[in-house]
């Protein structure tokens, strides 16, 4: 069930599960759930009935997550899923990621919307490759915050020592990455649920929080009022009617841009810049159905009306006047590779969509790969295979308006689409542009 | 995520979502089904394009095993939001001979449902259907996107789903295919209910504490009142009159009803909060087998 929390104060927390096949994540999740009273009892009935059939040692809490006939079939997560709970301090939307090197994508695809990672570890085994590719692109994605929970400590008798030993090698792992995320180690059973909701006795010498009591009160940024300005077009209200509404008068000339506001604030008058023209206005309305507003803040949707009559529909972006995004048709961004089908090489001709736009799309050249083990960067082969990472240079048919990833998660993504099947082949994060303004991306991923 | 409670983040993602389906398909339709997550949709949807009227119809598939209140609802939320209304008839995919009835006395529609909604789908040329569907519900529903796509049997794959990225939707798709679209997907029951009662949302009396005829079967409570439902002799004697309220509203013959005195939104919002059951707990439709929603899924279900 789901708690009782003020839903007039109450905070939103996003996090996910990575780290390596059969670490413990989904049971973790399972643990967690449990544990928080947050599991239902014809849930729980479900789950032990399936254990049992399947001849589980103990009830499988995996199953609370691992709900595919095929995932149930193998014991292992395929997809990811999304799980929600909430205590009297928060909200939570969980994604159970998987482990398996195969499915990276759907691992890529539950962290882009996290502000927080769970990367777990089995105790006997430490730090290994696949530890290193979700640290990796956590980083990458720009996760601020990663709880490295050292997990299945059961098996090693609690002992201190050895996680010790992981976290000392997660660290020195970790200072390679550029972008060093604020790390909290945990020891943790999810089996049993020691420091998990609950503080353990098993592990006296650890004086930290437990995972909850972590998750409530970790404070994550998100995008803030104080940011630049940016509402990407995702429709325009044109009502066509001589209606006159009840809070915004004859609707006759109404036409108002459809968005979210993506980060920053709007405020009635301010100077803006509304692209593709890139051509100065005023903000002369900002709507939602309770009527009109004072300003616009972020992640919320609007209905903006400008001054002038400028030609903007879907693609189309406002930014403050004083703030302008970058504009340009080429620039250079790490990309992952989701595709076992197709190759991404120099020439590769795509589908581009980022923010509201899409436009095509040319590789014009492979610049490095990266080596996950070591993190170098290597340029022996410009072919990308599945789950592959590196940075190519793009070139657009059309300009886009952008900010580097670093500054902007919103207005620095985008995805590849291939152009014969329509499946999403690649993440991307903008690095800089090439030929337009001489902006260097202070922190590039690497 | 500081400034803004998660009511308001939950009701600007599904407003986004909307909006993009709008913007990415050349003609999309609601699913409504007069349930309260098909009418908080519907709700947001108003919102997301006012002050336009909504740029597309609600669809309603109606298997004909209808509460007469749910109807009469139906047909005053059309009005009052000023929406078109399509219907798809269950009956009339029997009557074409496209589906057969089930048989015997726990027959249901539901599963039927299924093909007339592809029907519909192909008849009006739909290439987005928008549903009330959250990932709380079900473990097969917790594992799907937000733009769900379809071959064109209208079947979902659920090993191979385009990655979904970001705020990035991915709604290319061949002539043929299509999509559903879940804009509530990250909503939960509690969500649902606490932003009803934020919005002061109507809803069907169904949903409030009332005196019915009831008739006990599988450890369900189901309606005895209408005659939708078909007794056995032997069950006639059991009926009885209880109190009680719909945690869903859907197809009669598969919605349980649970024991409740909650007649008013706040007392719901305190009963969901105390809840041991999933609402999907009362739906005999689940209860079929371990993937029940999965298969259901792989076939173009909902
Ligand atoms: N002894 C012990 N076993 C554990 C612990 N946590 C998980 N396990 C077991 O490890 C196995 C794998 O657990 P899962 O939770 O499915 O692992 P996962 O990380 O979700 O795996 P993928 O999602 O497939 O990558 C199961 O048999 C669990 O019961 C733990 O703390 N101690
Ligand atoms: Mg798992």
């Amino acid at each position: 069930m789901d708690l009782l929390v003020n839903p007039t104060e109450s905070s939103l927390l996003r996090f996910t599960t990575a780290g390596s096949v059969d670490d413990g994540k989904s049971t973790l999740i399972g643990r967690l759930l449990y544990d928080s009273k947050s599991i239902f009892e014809d849930q729980l009935l479900a789950v032990e009935e399936s254990s049992k059939r399947r001849g589980d040692a103990h009830v499988n809490l995996a199953l609370l997550t691992d709900g595919l006939r095929a995932e149930r079939e193998q014991g292992i997560t395929i997809d990811v899923a999304y799980r929600y709970f909430a205590t009297p301090k928060r909200k939570f939307i969980i994604a159970d990621t998987p482990g398996h090197i195969q499915y990276t994508r759907n691992m890529v695809t539950g962290a882009s919307t996290a502000d927080l990672a769970i990367i777990l570890i089995d105790a006997r085994l430490g730090v290994i490759e696949q530890t290193m590719r979700h640290t990796y692109l956590a980083s990458l994605l720009r996760i601020g915050h990663i709880v490295l929970a050292v997990n299945k400590m059961d098996l090693v008798n609690f002992d201190q020592a050895v996680y010790d030993k992981i976290v000392g090698d997660f660290q020195a792992f970790a200072k390679g990455l550029d972008n060093l995320p604020q790390v909290t180690p945990i020891p943790m059973s999810a089996l049993n649920g020691d420091n998990v909701v609950d503080k353990s006795a098993s592990t006296p010498w650890y004086t930290g929080p437990s995972l909850l009591q972590h998750l409530e009160t970790v404070q994550v940024h998100s995008e803030t009022a104080a940011d630049e300005a940016r509402f990407a077009v995702q429709w325009v209200i044109r009502p066509i009617s001589d209606r006159k509404d009840a809070k915004l008068g004859n609707l006759h000339d109404y036409r108002g841009f459809a968005g979210r506001m993506a980060s920053g604030t709007f405020r009635m008058g301010d100077e803006v810049l509304v692209y593709p023209s890139a051509m100065k206005s005023k903000i002369t309305g900002i709507h939602t159905y309770e009527g009109p507003q004072p300003e616009a803040i972020p992640q919320l949707s609007y209905s903006i009306t400008v001054a002038d009559e400028i030609d903007t529909s879907r693609g189309g972006m406002i930014v403050k006047a004083n703030e302008p995004a970058q504009t340009s048709q080429e620039f250079d961004a790490m990309i992952c590779w989701f595709s076992d089908k197709k190759i991404l090489k120099p020439r590769g001709r795509f589908h581009l969509r980022h923010t509201t736009n899409d436009v095509r799309a040319i590789v014009t050249d492979v610049l490095y790969k990266v080596n996950i083990s070591t993190l170098e960067k290597t340029v022996e082969s410009k072919e990308f295979h599945l789950n592959d990472i590196g940075c190519i240079r793009i070139r657009c048919a059309s300009p886009i308006f952008f900010d580097p990833y670093s500054k902007n998660r919103t207005t620095g993504s985008f995805v590849l689409v291939d152009e014969q099947t329509n499946n999403t082949v690649a993440a991307g994060m903008i690095q800089r542009s090439v030929g337009g303004d001489d902006f260097e991306d202070p922190g590039s991923a690497i | 995520m500081s400034a803004i409670t998660h009511l308001q983040f939950l009701e600007s993602e599904a407003i986004y979502i909307l909006r993009e389906t709008a913007a990415q398909f050349q003609k999309p339709a609601l699913l409504f089904s007069g349930g309260k997550d098909s009418i908080v949709m519907a709700w947001l949807a108003r919102k997301a394009f006012y002050p336009s009227k909504l740029p597309f119809p609600l669809l309603h598939v109606d298997t004909g095993h209808n509460f007469p209140e749910a109807m009469e609802y139906r047909d005053w939320f059309v009005q009052e939001i000023g929406a078109n209304l399509t219907v798809g008839l269950v009956q009339k995919s029997i009557d074409d001979g496209r589906v057969q009835e089930e048989k015997g006395h726990n027959a249901s529609r539901n599963k039927l449902q299924t093909v007339t909604l592809l029907d519909t789908i192909e008849e009006h040329q739909y290439d987005a259907c928008l549903g009330g569907g959250r990932r709380d519900e079900e473990k097969a529903r917790a594992k799907e996107r937000f733009f769900s796509h379809r071959d064109e049997f209208g079947q979902w794959d659920p090993k191979n789903q385009r990655p979904e990225l970001w705020n990035i939707f991915n709604g290319r798709k061949h002539f043929g295919e299509h999509f559903r679209v879940f804009p509530l997907s990250n909503w939960t029951e509690m969500d649902i209910w606490q932003y009803i009662r934020q919005e002061n949302i109507p809803l069907p009396s169904l949903y409030f504490s009332h005196q019915r005829k009831i008739i006990e079967r599988h450890g369900q409570l189901l309606d005895a009142s209408t005659g939708i439902i078909p007794l056995l002799d032997e069950e006639k004697p059991k009926v009885k009159e209880m109190t009680i309220r719909f945690r869903t509203v859907g197809d009669a013959t598969c919605t349980g009803a649970v024991e409740s005195t909650a007649s008013t939104i706040d007392e719901i919002v305190a009963e969901v909060a105390a809840a041991r059951q999933t609402e999907r707990g009362t739906r005999a439709d689940d209860k079929r087998s371990e993937t029940a929603m999965e298969d259901r899924k792989k076939e173009g279900y909902f």
